[in-house]
């Protein structure tokens, strides 16, 4: 493999990170059956946050601490008013995202366009000097390093534990969870801010690392491509971080195809646009029916078609109450 | 383990449902519990099994009182409920449906319930794929996955509401080895039905509720009528069959083939008059709604002709179908036929098909009222459709049809109703079948479709048996052929 295309890989992985934890997150509260549709609003809002704890206090700490916390407050607020109130989480979430988008803006007024510090390049040693896989995986910083090992552990936690078992019985059918003894509301309000714990800390990732600094709408639009790569992904975290990462390469694609002459007449608003056109193409066809049916004409190909596809927790968006 | 409730009570708001019921279940024993629709039976049940509190009364196990708060608890003393429609995951394999709710560790013990799995499966003779998904099983399969799962975890009172309902001929006859076995084990079993000869076959004690208390308990052997007097007060006669004249065909069809994603029904030839019943016996999804939905003109079928009263049909829009005189009252009630959010009078008013803008709420009112009366439905019509009981909402059903049907398509008519209900709702089926309307059911129920029918067209995975003669077939006859045989 040639040096570019490793460094081409080394950052996409870096640059897709935030939206891995925040897939990663959504995915956890989907399916707890909690969608938290404040995503993002909740991402402008801890990347603000995060950017202006550090720059205040100059704790990297902190600063991914606060944005978490801003994660919490906001899934807490989703949790709480969907799990108590019995109010509809897509209203509750839509509202919640204009709200924390007008907030970033008032609140991160002082904060625009000032240098801050960043995320350190932190390369593991010996590890990083392994050929082809070290310069792509392990001469990254924390933040990348923490993306992977997040994927790896959620995948475990829901998939081969008893807990992640449970939490995927709540948002299935929560009536049979109760039934085996399981607290559905308790649960499902953990989950939730543990998810919206994951999508802060994407926010501060932004404004720390990837996309360095404060301005307003920063990151305007990749919430909602959280959203959709959630669903892409098929409600498990190993897909779903696949789906990041494709949307990584597609925006790194757009910066290198700007560079070819001959897509110089191409106005630049394309390349940055295209990558939300095509991760819409591609969610419309992982979910349309009538190319399902196409697919279902032999039993390989459903078989393969069907894998690629993943159902939605079958109690998503609904309250649980006991009778 | 000896069971034993007293002086249990329940109101929800004014309503009385468990009016100071008294219930012995001795260990060893299957204990049937009878009752109509609202009898105050499911109430019970989940007062027993941890669902709800009961407001009074008193729970002993083994002369102990005991006290549980939630479904987990009631599992923890012994005592575990298997649903009408099981409570699993069908998005799930059956191993992790089995693993989820055991207190079993952090990580997954996947060998461990595997190995309790396949011990339990060979004692019961059950054979399910542990990697299986739940959504692909039949309900029969899923109750037999739900009775491992509770035994695993202990309980030695298994409760089973209306476990009958919705599985074939020899699941039955494998669910009630099942329970035998299990009662031999010392396993206390509690059978709730409205199925008499289910009672008769399996029951040693039959305890009969009604209106909220117990009317009486019959030991084994008993009779089917002394059970109806308890449940009804009265007997209930089943109404005699005319002789009908078939008048000229209404539905023609001409090798025709139906078929969805994962089935194709080919090779349907039949000709239906207008007065016959026909009725589509087999396990469920082996054709029948296919079929349904074909006659219907909301599938079109794959190949063949589908004529209607002397036209063709192929391809032609569903108010067409319509037009020539094809009602089509689906099985689900809520999801299909009622909309839920409108009352009973708004209901009227949408099928009334009036060109006028506004809506004479007045008139549509005492319209309204004439037919609740006329179709005795327990409701106003200001109430909302999704209120109503199953009987009630199937009377609504009934109500909602053009008095000028030619062909009437039914999926499971009577399904969940209480045998009232049940001879009710038969009563004006038969009645439009005087007057000149072809009648094509399915039903899970064999003795409703012997009962009822002319002819009978038994579906199979898929394939089509010829038309059998009602009165010239057995049960036994119809089980056969439902399970493959002879096909």
């Amino acid at each position: 493999m040639n040096n570019t295309l490793i460094q081409t890989l080394a950052s996409i992985l870096a640059s897709s990170s935030p939206l891995v934890f925040a897939v990663v997150g959504e995915t956890i509260n989907e399916k707890a059956g909690v969608t938290n549709l404040s995503l993002d609003g909740t991402i402008l809002l801890s990347a603000m946050v995060g950017f202006a704890v550090a720059y205040t206090t100059n704790s990297l700490y902190l600063a991914f601490f606060a944005a978490m916390l801003v994660g919490m407050l906001v899934a807490g607020l989703v949790a709480f008013s969907s799990i108590a109130l019995k109010l509809d989480q897509i209203a509750v979430g839509f509202v919640l995202t204009l709200l924390c988008t007008d907030l970033s803006t008032f609140f991160g007024n002082p904060f625009v366009r000032l240098p801050g510090p960043a995320v350190p390049y932190l390369p593991i040693p010996i590890l990083k000097d392994i050929p082809v896989i070290g310069p792509i995986f392990f001469a990254q910083n924390v933040v990348v390093y923490l993306s992977l090992l997040l994927i790896v552990a959620a995948w475990w936690y829901i998939f081969k534990t008893q807990p992640g078992l449970k939490l995927q019985g709540i948002g299935e059918r929560p009536a049979a969870a109760f039934a085996r003894g399981t607290n559905v509301n308790k649960l499902r309000f953990l989950y939730t801010l543990v998810g919206g714990s994951l999508v802060g800390f994407a926010g501060a990732s932004y404004s720390l690392f990837v996309q360095l600094g404060w301005s307003y709408h920063k990151t305007y639009g990749i919430g909602w491509i959280a959203l959709a790569i959630v669903i892409f992904g098929g409600w498990n975290p190993v897909r779903g971080a696949v789906g990041a990462y494709i949307f990584g390469a597609l925006q790194m694609l757009g910066s290198f195809a700007q560079g070819v002459p001959a897509f110089a007449e191409i106005p630049t608003q394309v390349f940055q646009t295209a990558p939300f056109a095509l991760m819409i193409i591609a969610l419309l066809l992982v979910s349309n029916e009538s190319i399902d049916h196409f697919f279902s004409g032999s039993p390989v190909s459903r078989r393969i078609w069907r894998s690629l596809r993943g159902a939605p927790p079958g109690a998503l968006s609904t309250t649980f109450e006991q009778e | 383990m000896r069971l034993e409730l007293k002086s249990i009570h329940k109101y929800f708001g004014l309503v009385h449902a468990n009016d100071g019921v008294d219930l012995t279940v001795e260990s060893g024993t299957i204990h049937g519990l009878l009752g109509e629709n609202g009898a105050g039976k499911s109430t019970l049940m989940k007062i027993l099994s941890g669902f709800i509190r009961r407001d009074s009364g008193e729970i002993l196990l083994d002369g102990r009182p005991v006290e549980f708060h939630s479904p987990a608890e009631a599992i923890r003393m012994g005592i575990g409920m298997l649903h009408q429609d099981p409570l699993d995951f069908p998005p799930l394999s059956v191993l992790d449906n089995f693993l989820l709710g055991r207190e079993d560790g952090f990580v997954q013990n996947r060998a461990r319930a595997l190995a309790d799995l396949k011990r339990l499966s060979s004692q019961f003779g059950f054979d399910l794929d542990p990697e299986t998904l739940v959504s692909t099983l039949t309900v029969g399969e899923r109750q037999q996955l739900e009775i491992m799962r509770l035994l695993s975890l202990g309980v030695q009172i298994l409760i089973f509401d209306e476990p009958t309902t919705g599985i074939s001929l020899p699941q039955k006859v494998k669910l009630f080895e099942t329970l035998r076995l299990l009662a031999k084990e010392g396993k206390s079993i509690i059978f709730v039905t409205h199925k008499l000869q289910d009672a008769e076959d399996l029951c040693q004690r039959v305890t009969v509720l009604r209106r909220g208390q117990v009317t009486g308990q019959v030991e084994h052997p008993f009779t089917a009528s002394q059970l109806v007097q308890l449940m009804f007060g009265q007997n209930l006669a089943v109404s005699a069959r005319q002789a009908i004249e078939l008048g000229a065909p209404i539905l023609e069809m001409r090798d025709v083939a139906v078929e969805d994603y994962r089935l194709r029904v080919p090779n349907l030839n039949l000709q239906v008059c207008a007065g016959e019943v026909i009725g589509l016996a087999g396990i469920e999804g082996s054709g029948q709604r296919l079929f349904l939905r074909a006659c219907a003109g909301l599938l079109p079928p794959s190949a063949g002709e589908i004529w209607i009263a002397g036209a063709k049909m192929n391809r032609q829009p569903y108010h067409k179908f319509l037009e020539r005189g094809v009602a089509y009252m689906p099985a689900g009630r809520l999801e299909e036929g009622l909309v839920p959010g409108l009352n009973l009078a708004e209901h009227f008013v949408l099928v009334g098909r009036s060109k006028d803008f506004f809506i004479n709420w007045g008139a549509a009112q005492s319209e309204a009222q004439v037919k609740i009366e006329e179709y005795s439905i327990h409701g106003v019509p200001a109430t909302r459709v999704e209120s109503l009981s199953g009987g009630n909402q199937q009377r609504a059903l009934l109500a909602l049809l053009r008095p000028d049907i030619d062909l009437l398509l039914l999926e499971h008519p009577t399904r969940g109703l209480d045998i009232e209900s049940t001879l009710w709702v038969w009563n004006q089926l038969l009645e439009r079948r005087r007057r000149g309307t072809a009648i094509v059911f399915a039903s899970a129920d064999l003795d409703e479709i012997l009962e009822y029918s002319d002819r009978i067209l038994v579906f199979s995975g898929g394939r089509v048996a010829q038309a059998l003669v009602a009165k010239e077939t057995s049960v036994t006859q119809l089980g056969e052929l439902i399970g493959g045989k002879g096909l």
